[in-house]
């Protein structure tokens, strides 16, 4: 009886251990509960590929998702392959050394791909790479086709040609812009989706190379455009308008523009799949101007680097890093992947593609969220400040420059 | 004296203390203890790095750019706590007092006025998102209705209008409480004693001054305590009302906010650092365990014995 008791017990044991080996079942973290059926499907598309491979798609509250991450990958809980931010919202959760670093070896098809999306996954202190980048996203202007045609309008190559369009809207009893700014985060992305064109590349590059800041008159000269702009063609009362109003105010046909990112695009077709939708990079002064959309990336897809199935974690990554994977994204999600060599059969998105081809990067994600204050906080507040005629956009140059200089080196005279 | 022996009547009553005094240590103890430490460390996200001592203490309350987001947001937290004292506890004293004197209408008004207190905050914020809602918003539309279109505000997006505006949704939704508190109060008051005073005067003033107010005392100092706790930990109002930065600029922060923003950050502003969001929490704690004992004895001194 004994004996059979021992027996029984090795037998399971030796189950229970050798399970693993057999079927590998991956966890694969997310912050996009919209996306289940998307990725479902993308994940039977790769366990079909590779049999002995489950993956199985758990997501989080987007809001308090690097929280929920780190948390469990400090306690030894979190998953085997994760969606994890871009930038500073990376360095979080890579500086403490969860996640596995990613080389041309391990996935060969990064090799290919864009340098700024690698270095939106990449930690600024060692350089490397630790994530696979998923989607970019564009801060422009998107405009309602259908109330442009009924007015005339074109699309504007000039400033003067944007507030002429906004006045013709006006005039129509129609409201320009649908924007709202008592959402913070609204703010950075009005003055970048409208403002990046009057700033002007040579603007970032002087930035860049320590030799301009925010002090800089074609910094401070956008603020003010931007606000007297605002003040005419925004709704009544936009200081007290939220984000979700604003959405509604332009998906419902009452506005004519929204300034915002590439992905108001499907909430826009989702909350009105009547509307025809255009987009635009709002213009410079003059019609020589490079019209420059704001370009940043959303995130990446990281391996954790204590899991237990690291091999299957890397297959799976490279499924995540292949072009059909790419085109399945683009396709099914309408988000512009990052993946090289990917079409876009949404002819929207293919424009959004074709302007992501003169662009600067979303200045204040892209750079200065290393440290506190961060550059977003900075200009969501003093923006508001502007919008309510609280300060100056000579006072906000000199607000961003001093406050930043806190942290960032070459603001530290 | 008298022996605990490990049998019968003492093994009874160790049995029935240590399960809940094991869980109070392991659920409250324990959590406050550790955030404690926590605030001694530097950290990298999640991962602890050294010991710093009292830096994070000294970074929060004396260097820029947190001295000045932890002043702004205590200042608003004082605002808020004198706001509600006299919107929340003294409404809610005069409506206590209405419902007491069985005023016409009186059994209505008692669930109307309590009513509020059951709904959940988040609906209470929305609602009042929508009513303050500058386009569409009911408080708008009606001054723009009855002829006051100049008073139309964008309520939340103003720095002069935005606390208040929350302030106003807060005491909406919890007057029920200290009315209810005050109303047992006065409930329990002897009507003998009432008989007496009938017989020297018919002043309401008087009686409220002089009879009333000094014998709800233990009621006020019931709901001032839990005010100044419920004032220095306020979050979901202004968390949905005004988002997580205090929108606009910094003028609905409270230390709530900026505790949470600082401690788990912000996915579209900033970043998070667990010391100093642990600093914050312990110098909140800390200050609202000593005020609210000194404000605890202080009101308990002036109550009266029957």
């Amino acid at each position: 009886m004994k004996t059979n008791l021992i027996r029984i017990g090795a037998a399971l044991s030796a189950v229970l251990v050798a399970a693993p080996a057999f079927a590998q079942d991956l966890t694969f973290w997310s912050w996009r509960q919209e996306d289940r059926a998307a990725y479902e499907t993308f994940i039977d598309t790769f366990e079909t590929a590779n049999p002995g491979i489950t993956v199985k798609f758990e997501t989080f509250e987007a809001a308090n998702y690097n929280t929920i991450l780190s948390t469990a990958l400090a306690g030894g809980v979190g998953p085997d392959v994760m969606m994890v931010r871009a930038y500073g919202g990376l360095e979080n959760v890579a500086s403490a050394g969860y996640l596995e670093e990613l080389t041309t070896a391990s996935v060969p098809a990064l090799a290919d791909f864009a340098a700024p999306a690698i270095a939106a996954e990449s930690m600024r202190s060692d350089g490397k790479l630790y994530a696979v980048p998923f989607a970019s996203q564009t801060q422009l202007v998107i405009y309602n086709k259908a109330l442009f045609d009924a007015n005339g309008i074109a699309e504007p190559q000039t400033w003067d040609e944007l507030k002429a369009a906004a006045q013709k809207l006006k005039d129509a009893g129609v409201i320009p812009f649908a924007n709202g700014t008592a959402t913070a985060w609204q703010n950075e992305t009005v003055t970048f989706g409208l403002g990046s064109s009057l700033m002007g590349k040579d603007f970032y590059d002087a930035l860049m190379a320590g030799e301009a800041d925010f002090t800089d008159a074609r910094f401070t000269g956008a603020l003010g455009e931007i606000a007297a702009v605002a003040a005419e063609y925004f709704p009544d009362g936009f200081i007290g308008l939220d984000y979700p109003s604003a959405q509604q105010l332009f998906s419902s046909g009452m506005a004519g523009m929204f300034i915002g990112g590439s992905y108001e695009l499907a909430t826009f077709k989702t909350q009105n799949p009547d509307i025809e939708l255009g987009v635009f990079a709002a213009p410079g002064k003059t019609a020589e101007d490079a019209k420059l959309v704001g370009l940043y990336f959303d995130g990446g897809y990281a391996a954790n680097a204590a899991g237990a199935n690291k091999e299957a974690s890397v297959k799976f990554l490279n499924y995540l890093a292949s072009q059909e994977f790419g085109q399945a994204f683009a396709n099914t999600l309408n988000n512009i992947s990052t993946i090289p060599g990917v079409t876009f059969d949404n002819p929207l998105l293919a424009e959004v593609n074709d302007l992501n081809k003169s662009s600067i990067p979303y200045l204040m994600l892209a750079h200065f969220r290393y440290g506190e204050p961060s550059g977003s906080v900075l200009i969501q507040g003093e923006m508001q400040k502007l919008f309510a005629g609280e300060t100056t956009p000579e006072a906000i140059g000199e607000a961003l420059t001093t406050g930043l200089a806190a942290w960032y080196e070459p603001f530290q005279k | 004296m008298p022996q605990l022996r490990m049998t019968g009547r003492g093994l009874w009553i160790t049995a029935l203390i240590v399960p809940p005094l094991a869980f109070v240590a392991l659920f409250i103890v324990y959590p406050i203890v550790s955030a404690f430490a926590y605030a001694f460390f530097d950290w990298q996200g999640l991962k602890r790095l050294d010991f710093v001592g009292l830096e994070n203490f000294h970074t929060v309350l004396f260097v820029e750019p947190y001295r000045s987001w932890t002043i702004n947001a205590f200042k608003n937290n004082v605002i808020v706590f004198f706001a509600l004292m006299v919107l929340q506890n003294g409404l809610g004293f005069i409506l206590a007092y209405a419902l007491w004197r069985e005023l016409p209408g009186a059994r209505f008004h008692r669930i109307a006025v309590f009513l509020p207190v059951v709904l959940s905050t988040i609906i209470v914020a929305y609602l009042f998102k929508l009513f303050y809602h500058p386009l569409f918003g009911v408080v708008n539309i009606t001054l723009k209705g009855i002829g006051l279109g100049w008073l139309a505000q964008p309520w939340l997006g103003q720095s002069g209008t935005a606390l208040g505006s929350i302030i106003v949704a807060q005491a909406w939704h919890m007057v029920g409480f200290p009315t209810l508190v005050f109303l047992a109060g006065m409930q329990r008051i002897p009507s003998e004693i009432l008989d007496a005073v009938r017989m020297e005067t018919e002043s309401e003033w008087v009686k409220i001054t002089k009879i009333v107010w000094p014998l709800v005392a233990p009621s006020a100092t019931i709901v001032f305590t839990l005010l100044f706790v419920g004032a220095f930990n306020w979050f979901e109002l202004p968390y949905i009302m005004g988002g997580l930065d205090g929108s606009p600029f910094g003028s609905t922060d409270v230390l709530g906010l900026y505790f949470y923003r600082t401690a788990f950050g912000n996915v579209s502003a900033g970043q998070q650092d667990f010391g100093l969001g642990s600093a914050l929490a312990v110098i909140i704690f800390i200050f609202i365990a000593i005020v609210a004992g000194v404000i605890t004895t202080r009101l308990r001194a002036r109550e009266i014995q029957l």
